[in-house]
């Protein structure tokens, strides 16, 4: 069976340059292109109807860098390995090292594509405790598994985390997705954006449209109140000072 | 004041002090043959008011440096005669030696002293300029390597599918890095700088393709203007780097250069999302062309920036020096 390989850059050329590669590489190793993607969207939209083996993976790209892509990557029925490809980022460089991560630095020459791949055939996907570490921003989405296929929440649009049992619940103005996440790596990753209003709930500060007082004595309480969204969140009595800092009450 | 505790100035100091103790000596001596005992009987006086003077300007030097430039020779005298009186009384009391007179010994000193300042003080002002002329080619030869190694990339990827676009792709490259590496202290005409811009927006259009939209408004343009080289290059670097580049879809970057009677005024913008992770490098770029332009232009020109909530423009505004060149 040839090996499947997915390109992923958004310059057209380097794609090109990685194609004649490869074409280089089919006597070492049989490669079948599974296809090129500009985006990472693209890429997790392409990869959830046609599955790969190996994605070559630039790492700077607009919207949504490579590092976050191969996170969003693991949610796949079949995760493909990921070579990471780069021209220049000293600091990404010495974090592939640490965290023995395969990378690739433009231009590639087709003998270090070709030890790549043969390498990648026998490797998983990368660790997901390493793409954490190697990530510098939070990242621009969230991605939820439903039935085989990806779906890429915009972090923008989330009003709030939820944690219920084993999973964490995210909530847009229009619907609900399961994530596979922690609350404590959400708030780490978000702190700013998203502030915990009690135990198992963090709220967008963004979303914030004031608070009202609920209940009656000393049972009373304060509850969120969201835009773009019907559901009133409480305010736990260990996190009350946010009323203040937010609070229009 | 020279920083004492730097071992080059003391060598200096030691070296020099000796030459003119050599001096002194070969004056002295009739015969060649006496020099080496006249030079052991100098040696005997100088050698340990020179080794007690820079140990105590090495213990002063950060109070000597931090005084006013006139305090700190006074300061420096006195502590001489202070050491040579010292050693002096030192000399007729311990050792019951009888040289030349205490006021002789001190007009000496006085005189060395003085010139090893002086020497120092027009050493100073001998390499300042040099150091911050280094310290601008050091920042001006600062090409992104992320541009310079995508580029090479794109161009490979070129040579297969298309040899002809490869070569200009190449030459465009030559042409920019011989811009990088020249010496660039004396003014250019505009033309050429523009010219350069355009080769460099040649090969970013290259990597990018539709993203990459520029449009030029210089027919107005003075090309035989002489400004700094390499003023609009980098200014062009970041609005493709920090306003291109992060975006899905295309984005224009738009060059205006014009000029009145006096003053020549370029404006350059990019598209902008603020928020961005920017600018360590966009900020180095600014600065370093801010220096250069006030180096060559002082209070006449200025460049300043602007940011709105979808654009960031950098504006220039120099002087207009014609070159009488055969641009």
């Amino acid at each position: 069976m040839p090996l499947r390989v997915m390109i992923v850059d958004d310059e057209a050329p380097a794609r090109d340059r990685v194609r004649d590669l490869l074409a280089d590489c089919a006597d070492a190793v049989p490669i079948e292109i599974a296809g090129e993607a500009a985006t990472g969207h693209a890429a997790l939209q392409t990869l959830s109807s046609q599955p790969a083996d190996v994605v070559l993976l630039d790492i700077r790209m607009p919207e949504m860098d490579g590092i976050e892509v191969a996170q969003h990557l693991r949610r796949l029925a079949y995760p493909p390995a990921v070579i990471f490809t780069t021209a220049y980022d000293a600091y990404a460089i010495r974090a592939f090292e640490v965290h023995a991560v395969d990378y690739l630095l433009k231009p590639i020459r087709a003998a270090r594509l070709r030890e790549a791949l043969l390498r990648a055939q026998a490797a998983a996907p990368p660790r997901p405790e390493a793409l954490q570490a190697l990530q510098r921003a939070p990242r621009a989405f969230l991605s939820a598994q439903e039935r085989g296929k990806v779906h890429l929440i915009p972090a923008d649009d989330i009003v709030y985390f939820k944690a219920e049992l084993k999973y964490v619940t995210a909530r847009t103005a229009q619907r609900d997705f399961l994530l596979d996440e922690s609350l404590t790596r959400l708030e780490q990753e978000y702190a700013g954006r998203f502030v915990r209003v009690h135990r198992n709930c963090l709220v967008a500060r963004a979303a914030v449209r004031g608070f009202e007082r609920e209940g009656a004595g000393g049972d009373s309480h304060w509850m969120v109140l969201l835009e773009g969204c019907d559901e009133r969140i409480p305010v736990s009595r260990r996190q009350q000072h946010i009323v203040r800092e937010l609070g229009r009450p | 004041m020279p920083n004492f505790r730097n071992l080059g100035i003391l060598l200096r100091i030691l070296l020099l002090v000796n030459v003119v103790a050599v001096a002194a000596a070969v004056v002295k001596t009739t015969l060649l043959r006496d020099l080496w005992k006249e030079l052991l009987d100098i040696s005997a006086v100088v050698q340990p008011l020179l080794i007690l003077s820079l140990l105590a300007l090495v213990a002063l030097s950060g109070v000597l440096r931090r005084l006013p430039y006139a305090f700190g020779v006074l300061a420096v005298i006195a502590l001489e005669f202070a050491l040579t009186a010292l050693l002096h009384g030192m000399a007729r009391t311990f050792l019951g030696v009888e040289s030349a007179s205490l006021g002789r010994h001190l007009l000496l000193v006085f005189i060395v002293t003085i010139l090893l300042l002086l020497y120092f003080e027009l050493r100073s002002r001998a390499l300042s300029p040099a150091l911050t002329e280094a310290r601008l080619q050091a920042l001006q030869a600062r090409i992104r390597p992320h541009f310079l190694f995508n580029s090479i990339n794109a161009v490979l990827s070129l040579i297969r599918q298309d040899p002809k676009r490869a070569e200009t792709a190449l030459e465009d490259m030559a042409d920019l890095f011989r811009v990088l590496m020249a010496d660039n202290r004396e003014l250019a005409p505009l033309a050429k700088e523009v010219e350069l811009c355009r080769q460099y927006l040649a090969l970013e259009q290259l990597r990018l393709g539709e993203r990459l939209r520029v449009e030029w408004r210089v027919d107005r343009m003075p090309g035989d203007a002489l400004v700094p080289p390499l003023v609009l290059q980098p200014l062009l670097e970041n609005a493709v780097y920090h306003g291109i580049e992060p975006r899905v879809e295309p984005g224009v970057v738009s060059i205006d250069i014009h000029s009145d009677a006096e003053r020549v005024h370029a404006v350059l913008r990019n598209p902008y999302r603020p928020g961005g992770n920017h600018h360590t490098g966009n900020r180095m770029a600014l600065a370093n062309i801010r220096e250069r332009l006030q180096l060559h232009f002082d209070a006449e020109a200025a460049l300043s920036t602007n940011a709105t909530d979808d654009a960031y423009e950098v504006r220039i505004v120099m002087p207009y020096v014609k070159g009488v060149g055969h641009d």
